[in-house]
């Protein structure tokens, strides 16, 4: 299962404490898709990411939006 | 048995250091930073195409990422607005309530090394570094008045400073740390060619927009034409983007100087009022304040007509728009700038 964030219009680092935020709440193996207007995220969230042990799975632009898409593989 | 430390990493070549020196004494160090909505990062650049060139990174994720420790993120937006409106040490030379700000983050640490069975709290704080808050008489106020006490300790000037629990219980050793002072930042660029560390920030002032000026400018106006101390974080974002102006007591008008800030603008326009130039190319501005009446949606298009590429016709069309509600068409003259007095400008 997917889930969903919307953090369009956020400026960083609100996007990265909103996935933060939402993957703590997950299983193990979850996706969790993140919309993003702020292009500052193309950054910060595999920066993130990295230290923290998930993975990014894919980041796509569209127009002004900037989804990425994170897999949860560490649980603490 | 391995001990843990919470280090509060700001972003900035100090708490970098201190973090690095306490992880080479064999401490697992993770980061907390704390967002207070006033903090100077990558996103006020990604707002303005001008300063495109610079990199659009957050400084604490990326100290993280250099020393290799998980950073936990933590919003205090909300607890922190006690802290900016009601400082019990006061503001600094703008609206920074440094000393209260750093007793109130190392609080946070405290309580999260509580909940997390963390050992002990590192802070980049240098002695006599900030007017305010890292002066000899304050480091005590700090440690005792966020109720870390000797859980507390900061690595880059510990040894100015009484023996804290975790070189006491020898968890660190005292004599591998340092004893920098004053406002001469040699010492720490000199560590960090030790350490290797290059192309890091320097923030010019300090963390956050509350240290700028221009800034604390804004907010105060706010603060005194609203007749109360208040804020929201929509409120203290749009105060770091665009001209402001006020030619009334009970509305200012928030508009964009170019294409970066316009997409940033643009996204409030279903909670504000806005004004855009339709016959000439032109900012777009949002208004600040309740529903105008004719009058001055008139003075505000002209003032906006005179930051347009109308600004020398005779007449300038605008859309003057309500959230949720069909535009209205105004015809103005663009007032010339000297009809536009100066204290109406915030700086
Ligand atoms: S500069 Fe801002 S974030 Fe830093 S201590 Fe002062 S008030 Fe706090």
């Amino acid at each position: 299962m997917v889930t969903q964030v919307d953090a369009r219009r956020l400026l960083c680092p609100m996007p990265v404490i909103r996935l933060q935020d939402t993957i703590q709440e997950l299983p193990l193996d979850s996706i969790v898709e993140i919309t993003c207007t702020d292009p500052g995220v193309k950054n910060d969230i595999p920066a993130w990411c990295k230290i923290n042990g998930q993975r990014v799975e894919q980041i796509l632009e569209q127009d002004d939006e900037i989804i990425i898409s994170v897999r949860k593989l560490n649980n603490d | 048995m391995q001990r843990k430390a919470v280090s509060l990493i700001s972003g900035g070549l100090d708490s970098l250091l201190a973090t690095k020196a306490i992880m080479e004494q064999g401490i697992h160090v993770e980061g907390i930073n704390f967002f207070t909505g006033f903090c100077v990062e990558g996103h006020t650049h990604a707002i303005r195409k001008k300063d495109k060139a610079k990199p659009k990174r957050n400084n604490a994720l990326w100290v993280a990422e250099k020393l290799g420790i998980k950073l936990h993120i933590i919003d205090i937006v909300d607890e922190y607005k006690d802290v900016v409106i009601n400082p019990k040490h006061g503001y600094g030379a703008n609206l920074n309530p440094c000393l209260d700000c750093k007793i109130f983050m190392v609080h946070k640490a405290f309580e999260w090394i509580k909940k997390n069975n963390f050992d002990f709290i590192i802070t980049g704080e240098v002695m006599g570094q900030r007017p305010m808050s890292q002066r000899k008489q304050t480091m005590p106020i700090i440690s005792h008045e966020s109720g870390a006490e000797d859980l507390l300790l900061r690595p880059l000037c510990a040894k100015n400073l009484p023996e804290t629990k975790a070189e006491r219980e020898g968890w660190v050793n005292r004599d591998q740390l340092f004893d920098f002072s004053g406002r001469s930042r040699k010492p720490q660029i000199q560590l960090a060619k030790k350490y290797g560390f290059e192309d890091y920030a320097q923030p010019a002032g300090g963390c956050c927009f509350l240290t700028d000026e221009n800034y604390s400018v804004k907010l105060q106006d706010l603060w005194d034409n609203r007749g109360e101390k208040k804020y929201d974080l929509d409120d203290i974002m749009l105060l770091k983007v665009g001209r402001h102006i006020r030619p009334r007591p009970d509305y200012k008008i928030i508009m964009a100087r170019e294409e970066g800030e316009t997409r940033f603008l643009s996204g409030y326009k279903k909670q504000f009022q806005s004004i855009k130039t339709t016959s000439h190319a032109g900012p777009l501005a949002l208004i600040d304040g309740p529903p105008l009446d004719q009058d001055q949606i008139e003075l505000a298009s002209a003032i906006i007509a005179r930051f347009s590429k109308g600004k020398n016709a005779d007449r300038v069309e605008l859309d003057y728009s309500l959230p949720g509600s069909e535009p209205q068409t105004v015809s103005v003259k663009p007032l010339q700038p000297s009809e536009i007095p100066q204290n109406w400008y915030l700086l």
